[in-house]
């Protein structure tokens, strides 16, 4: 039995539409078995809501008067880059504010932009005989500046590392604090609810695949950077470690700031919480056996992140219910674990998108191109340019 | 006779030194500990309530100074911003105590404030700074 997009959009307009989290359908599916759920499930909606660095926005400031070249930008005191057209800047989630460091960065920025709060302005130039000016210094906010879209290189990872320190130093790192001889564990993405847990091998995600992003319509843009699919699975398919990623695309002027939310790793830097769901069609009986996944069943490595090498040692795999039980053990010794992403808020975001297409205000998406299954991660090694 | 809270950090050279024995010898000082801890980087930290003469009570935190004993008044408290709070968790693998946990049905962040033994372990992990200190 085989449903395509177009039969579940038709359900969604009549009513008719049977639509469960990635959470509900575990039990929906081990109750009714695999063929019954096939049948009577639709739609799937998945979530995550976690720090994601690699995010950004896209800023058109309309043209002053008279006009100015943007050579360098600054809002809020956040550098923009702006080495593209006239006018426009990218604005990235990480970057630190000159005047007041990790407290304040892009991030922060982007969230007091959707917040509708007043941004400064400022940019410098050369000045050229088409764009005369030199200085500016104004204030915006969302609703004064042309386009404003989110465009994130790298979001939604499958799967990621848990973080622990195994030297004699509390250590600051994007993974959280972790305190020294193990003191503790922090691991992130949402499990048995994350997009792309739930469909490893991106039968239904793929570029143009209509989102969730922030509380607005997004899209899937392309891969994401670092985009690994060629991770050790297991036999379920989900990789044992960080693999597949997404680049996604949205209107920022139709965010809500539930669903974006600036932060600051102590030591590290600014980061950006971002609130991520996907639908995932209910297209075949394979896609149920995905869907059905649970804690237990989907693992990680425990990573020392003490080590300051690309290589870190690691102490072994645990499953996501042995870490959000709260302990797992390492060589061992019983160690805390927590989360640094919201699993409150996936769920939170699973099910308003789960409203919105029984109430008809979401339609599924068939994917233009898929997102590849095999790509080649490389590092970066110092050569010189014979040894290239 | 007066009562005094008070939070206590020993550093790891003092750890093992038997400092609050001295309070009652020395000082005929009524105590209670109300918690008690080492923390990972062997830091030992207390919660203790003292009852007795004031001035006895003044000349025993001049002592526990004198040793190295960093003492602070428990009239604070360790405050989560619920606005600001997006309940991932980050703090509760911190929290030695357990004071801060994720609630097993609706995974949001719970704060047992009996719990606490105001370490201030967490104050620095919250990624949207939504744990302060109340004085």
């Amino acid at each position: 039995m085989v449903k395509t997009i177009e039969e579940i959009n038709e359900k969604i307009k009549s009513g008719k539409v049977v639509v469960l989290n990635a959470e509900e359908i575990i039990d929906y599916a081990s109750k009714k078995g695999v063929k019954k759920t096939a049948k009577e499930v639709d739609v799937v909606t998945t979530a995550t809501f976690g720090p994601m660095c690699s995010s950004g926005a896209f800023l058109n400031f309309g043209h002053s008067d008279p006009p100015i070249r943007m050579n360098k930008v600054w809002l809020n005191d956040v550098p923009a880059y702006s080495g593209i057209a006239a006018v426009d800047a990218y604005i990235g989630a990480a970057e630190l504010s000159e005047t007041e460091g990790m407290k304040y960065g892009g991030a922060h920025v982007i969230e007091d932009l959707i917040s509708g709060k007043p941004v400064k302005l400022r940019a410098t130039s050369y000045g050229t005989d088409c764009y005369p000016r030199k200085e500016i210094e104004t204030y915006i906010t969302i609703d004064t500046i042309n386009q404003a879209y989110l465009f994130n290189p790298r979001n939604a990872y499958q799967n990621y590392n848990a973080a622990t320190n195994s030297s004699n130093r509390t250590i600051y790192t994007y993974m959280g604090k972790l305190l020294p001889h193990f003191g503790n564990a922090n691991f992130s993405t949402s499990g048995q609810l994350s997009p792309l847990l739930n469909d490893p091998y991106y039968r239904t995600i793929g570029i143009g695949t209509r989102i969730f992003l922030a509380g607005s319509e997004g899209y899937v843009s392309w891969y994401g950077t670092q985009h690994n699919p060629g991770a050790e699975r297991l036999a379920n398919g989900t990789p044992q470690g960080p693999a597949g990623t997404l680049a996604v695309i949205g209107n920022l002027k139709e965010m809500s700031a539930d669903y974006l939310r600036a932060c600051t790793f102590r030591g590290y830097g600014v980061s950006i919480f971002m609130g991520i769901g996907i639908p995932i069609p209910v297209i075949d009986e394979e896609m149920v056996e995905f869907l059905r996944v649970k804690n237990e069943d989907i693992y990680t490595e425990i990573i020392d992140y003490s080590v300051q090498r690309r290589n870190k040692p690691s102490y072994g795999k645990v499953n996501y219910s042995q870490l959000r039980s709260g302990k797992i053990k390492i060589n061992g010794k019983s160690v805390q674990t927590a989360p640094i992403s919201s699993y409150s808020k996936a769920l939170e975001i699973a099910n308003v998108l789960k409203n919105k297409i029984k109430n008809g205000e979401f339609y599924l998406t068939n994917f233009v191109a898929p997102i590849p299954l095999e790509e080649n991660f490389k590092n970066l090694d110092i050569l010189s340019r014979e040894e290239l | 006779m007066i009562k005094k809270k008070l939070v206590l950090s020993f550093p790891e050279k003092i750890v093992t030194k038997p400092i609050t024995y001295k309070l009652v010898k020395e000082y005929n000082l009524e105590f209670n500990i109300l918690r008690a801890e080492i923390t990972p980087n062997m830091e030992g930290k207390m919660l203790i309530e003292l009852k007795g003469n004031k001035n006895q009570i003044d000349e025993a935190i001049k002592y526990l100074t004198h040793t190295g004993v960093t003492v602070q008044e428990a009239a604070k408290d360790i405050i989560i911003d619920k606005n600001l709070c997006v309940d991932c968790g980050a703090c509760t693998s911190i929290c030695i105590t357990q004071a801060l946990t994720l609630d097993k049905k609706s995974y949001k962040l719970n704060f047992n404030k009996e719990k606490c033994i105001l370490c201030e372990l967490c104050l620095d992990c919250c990624p949207v700074s939504a744990i302060k200190v109340h004085i």
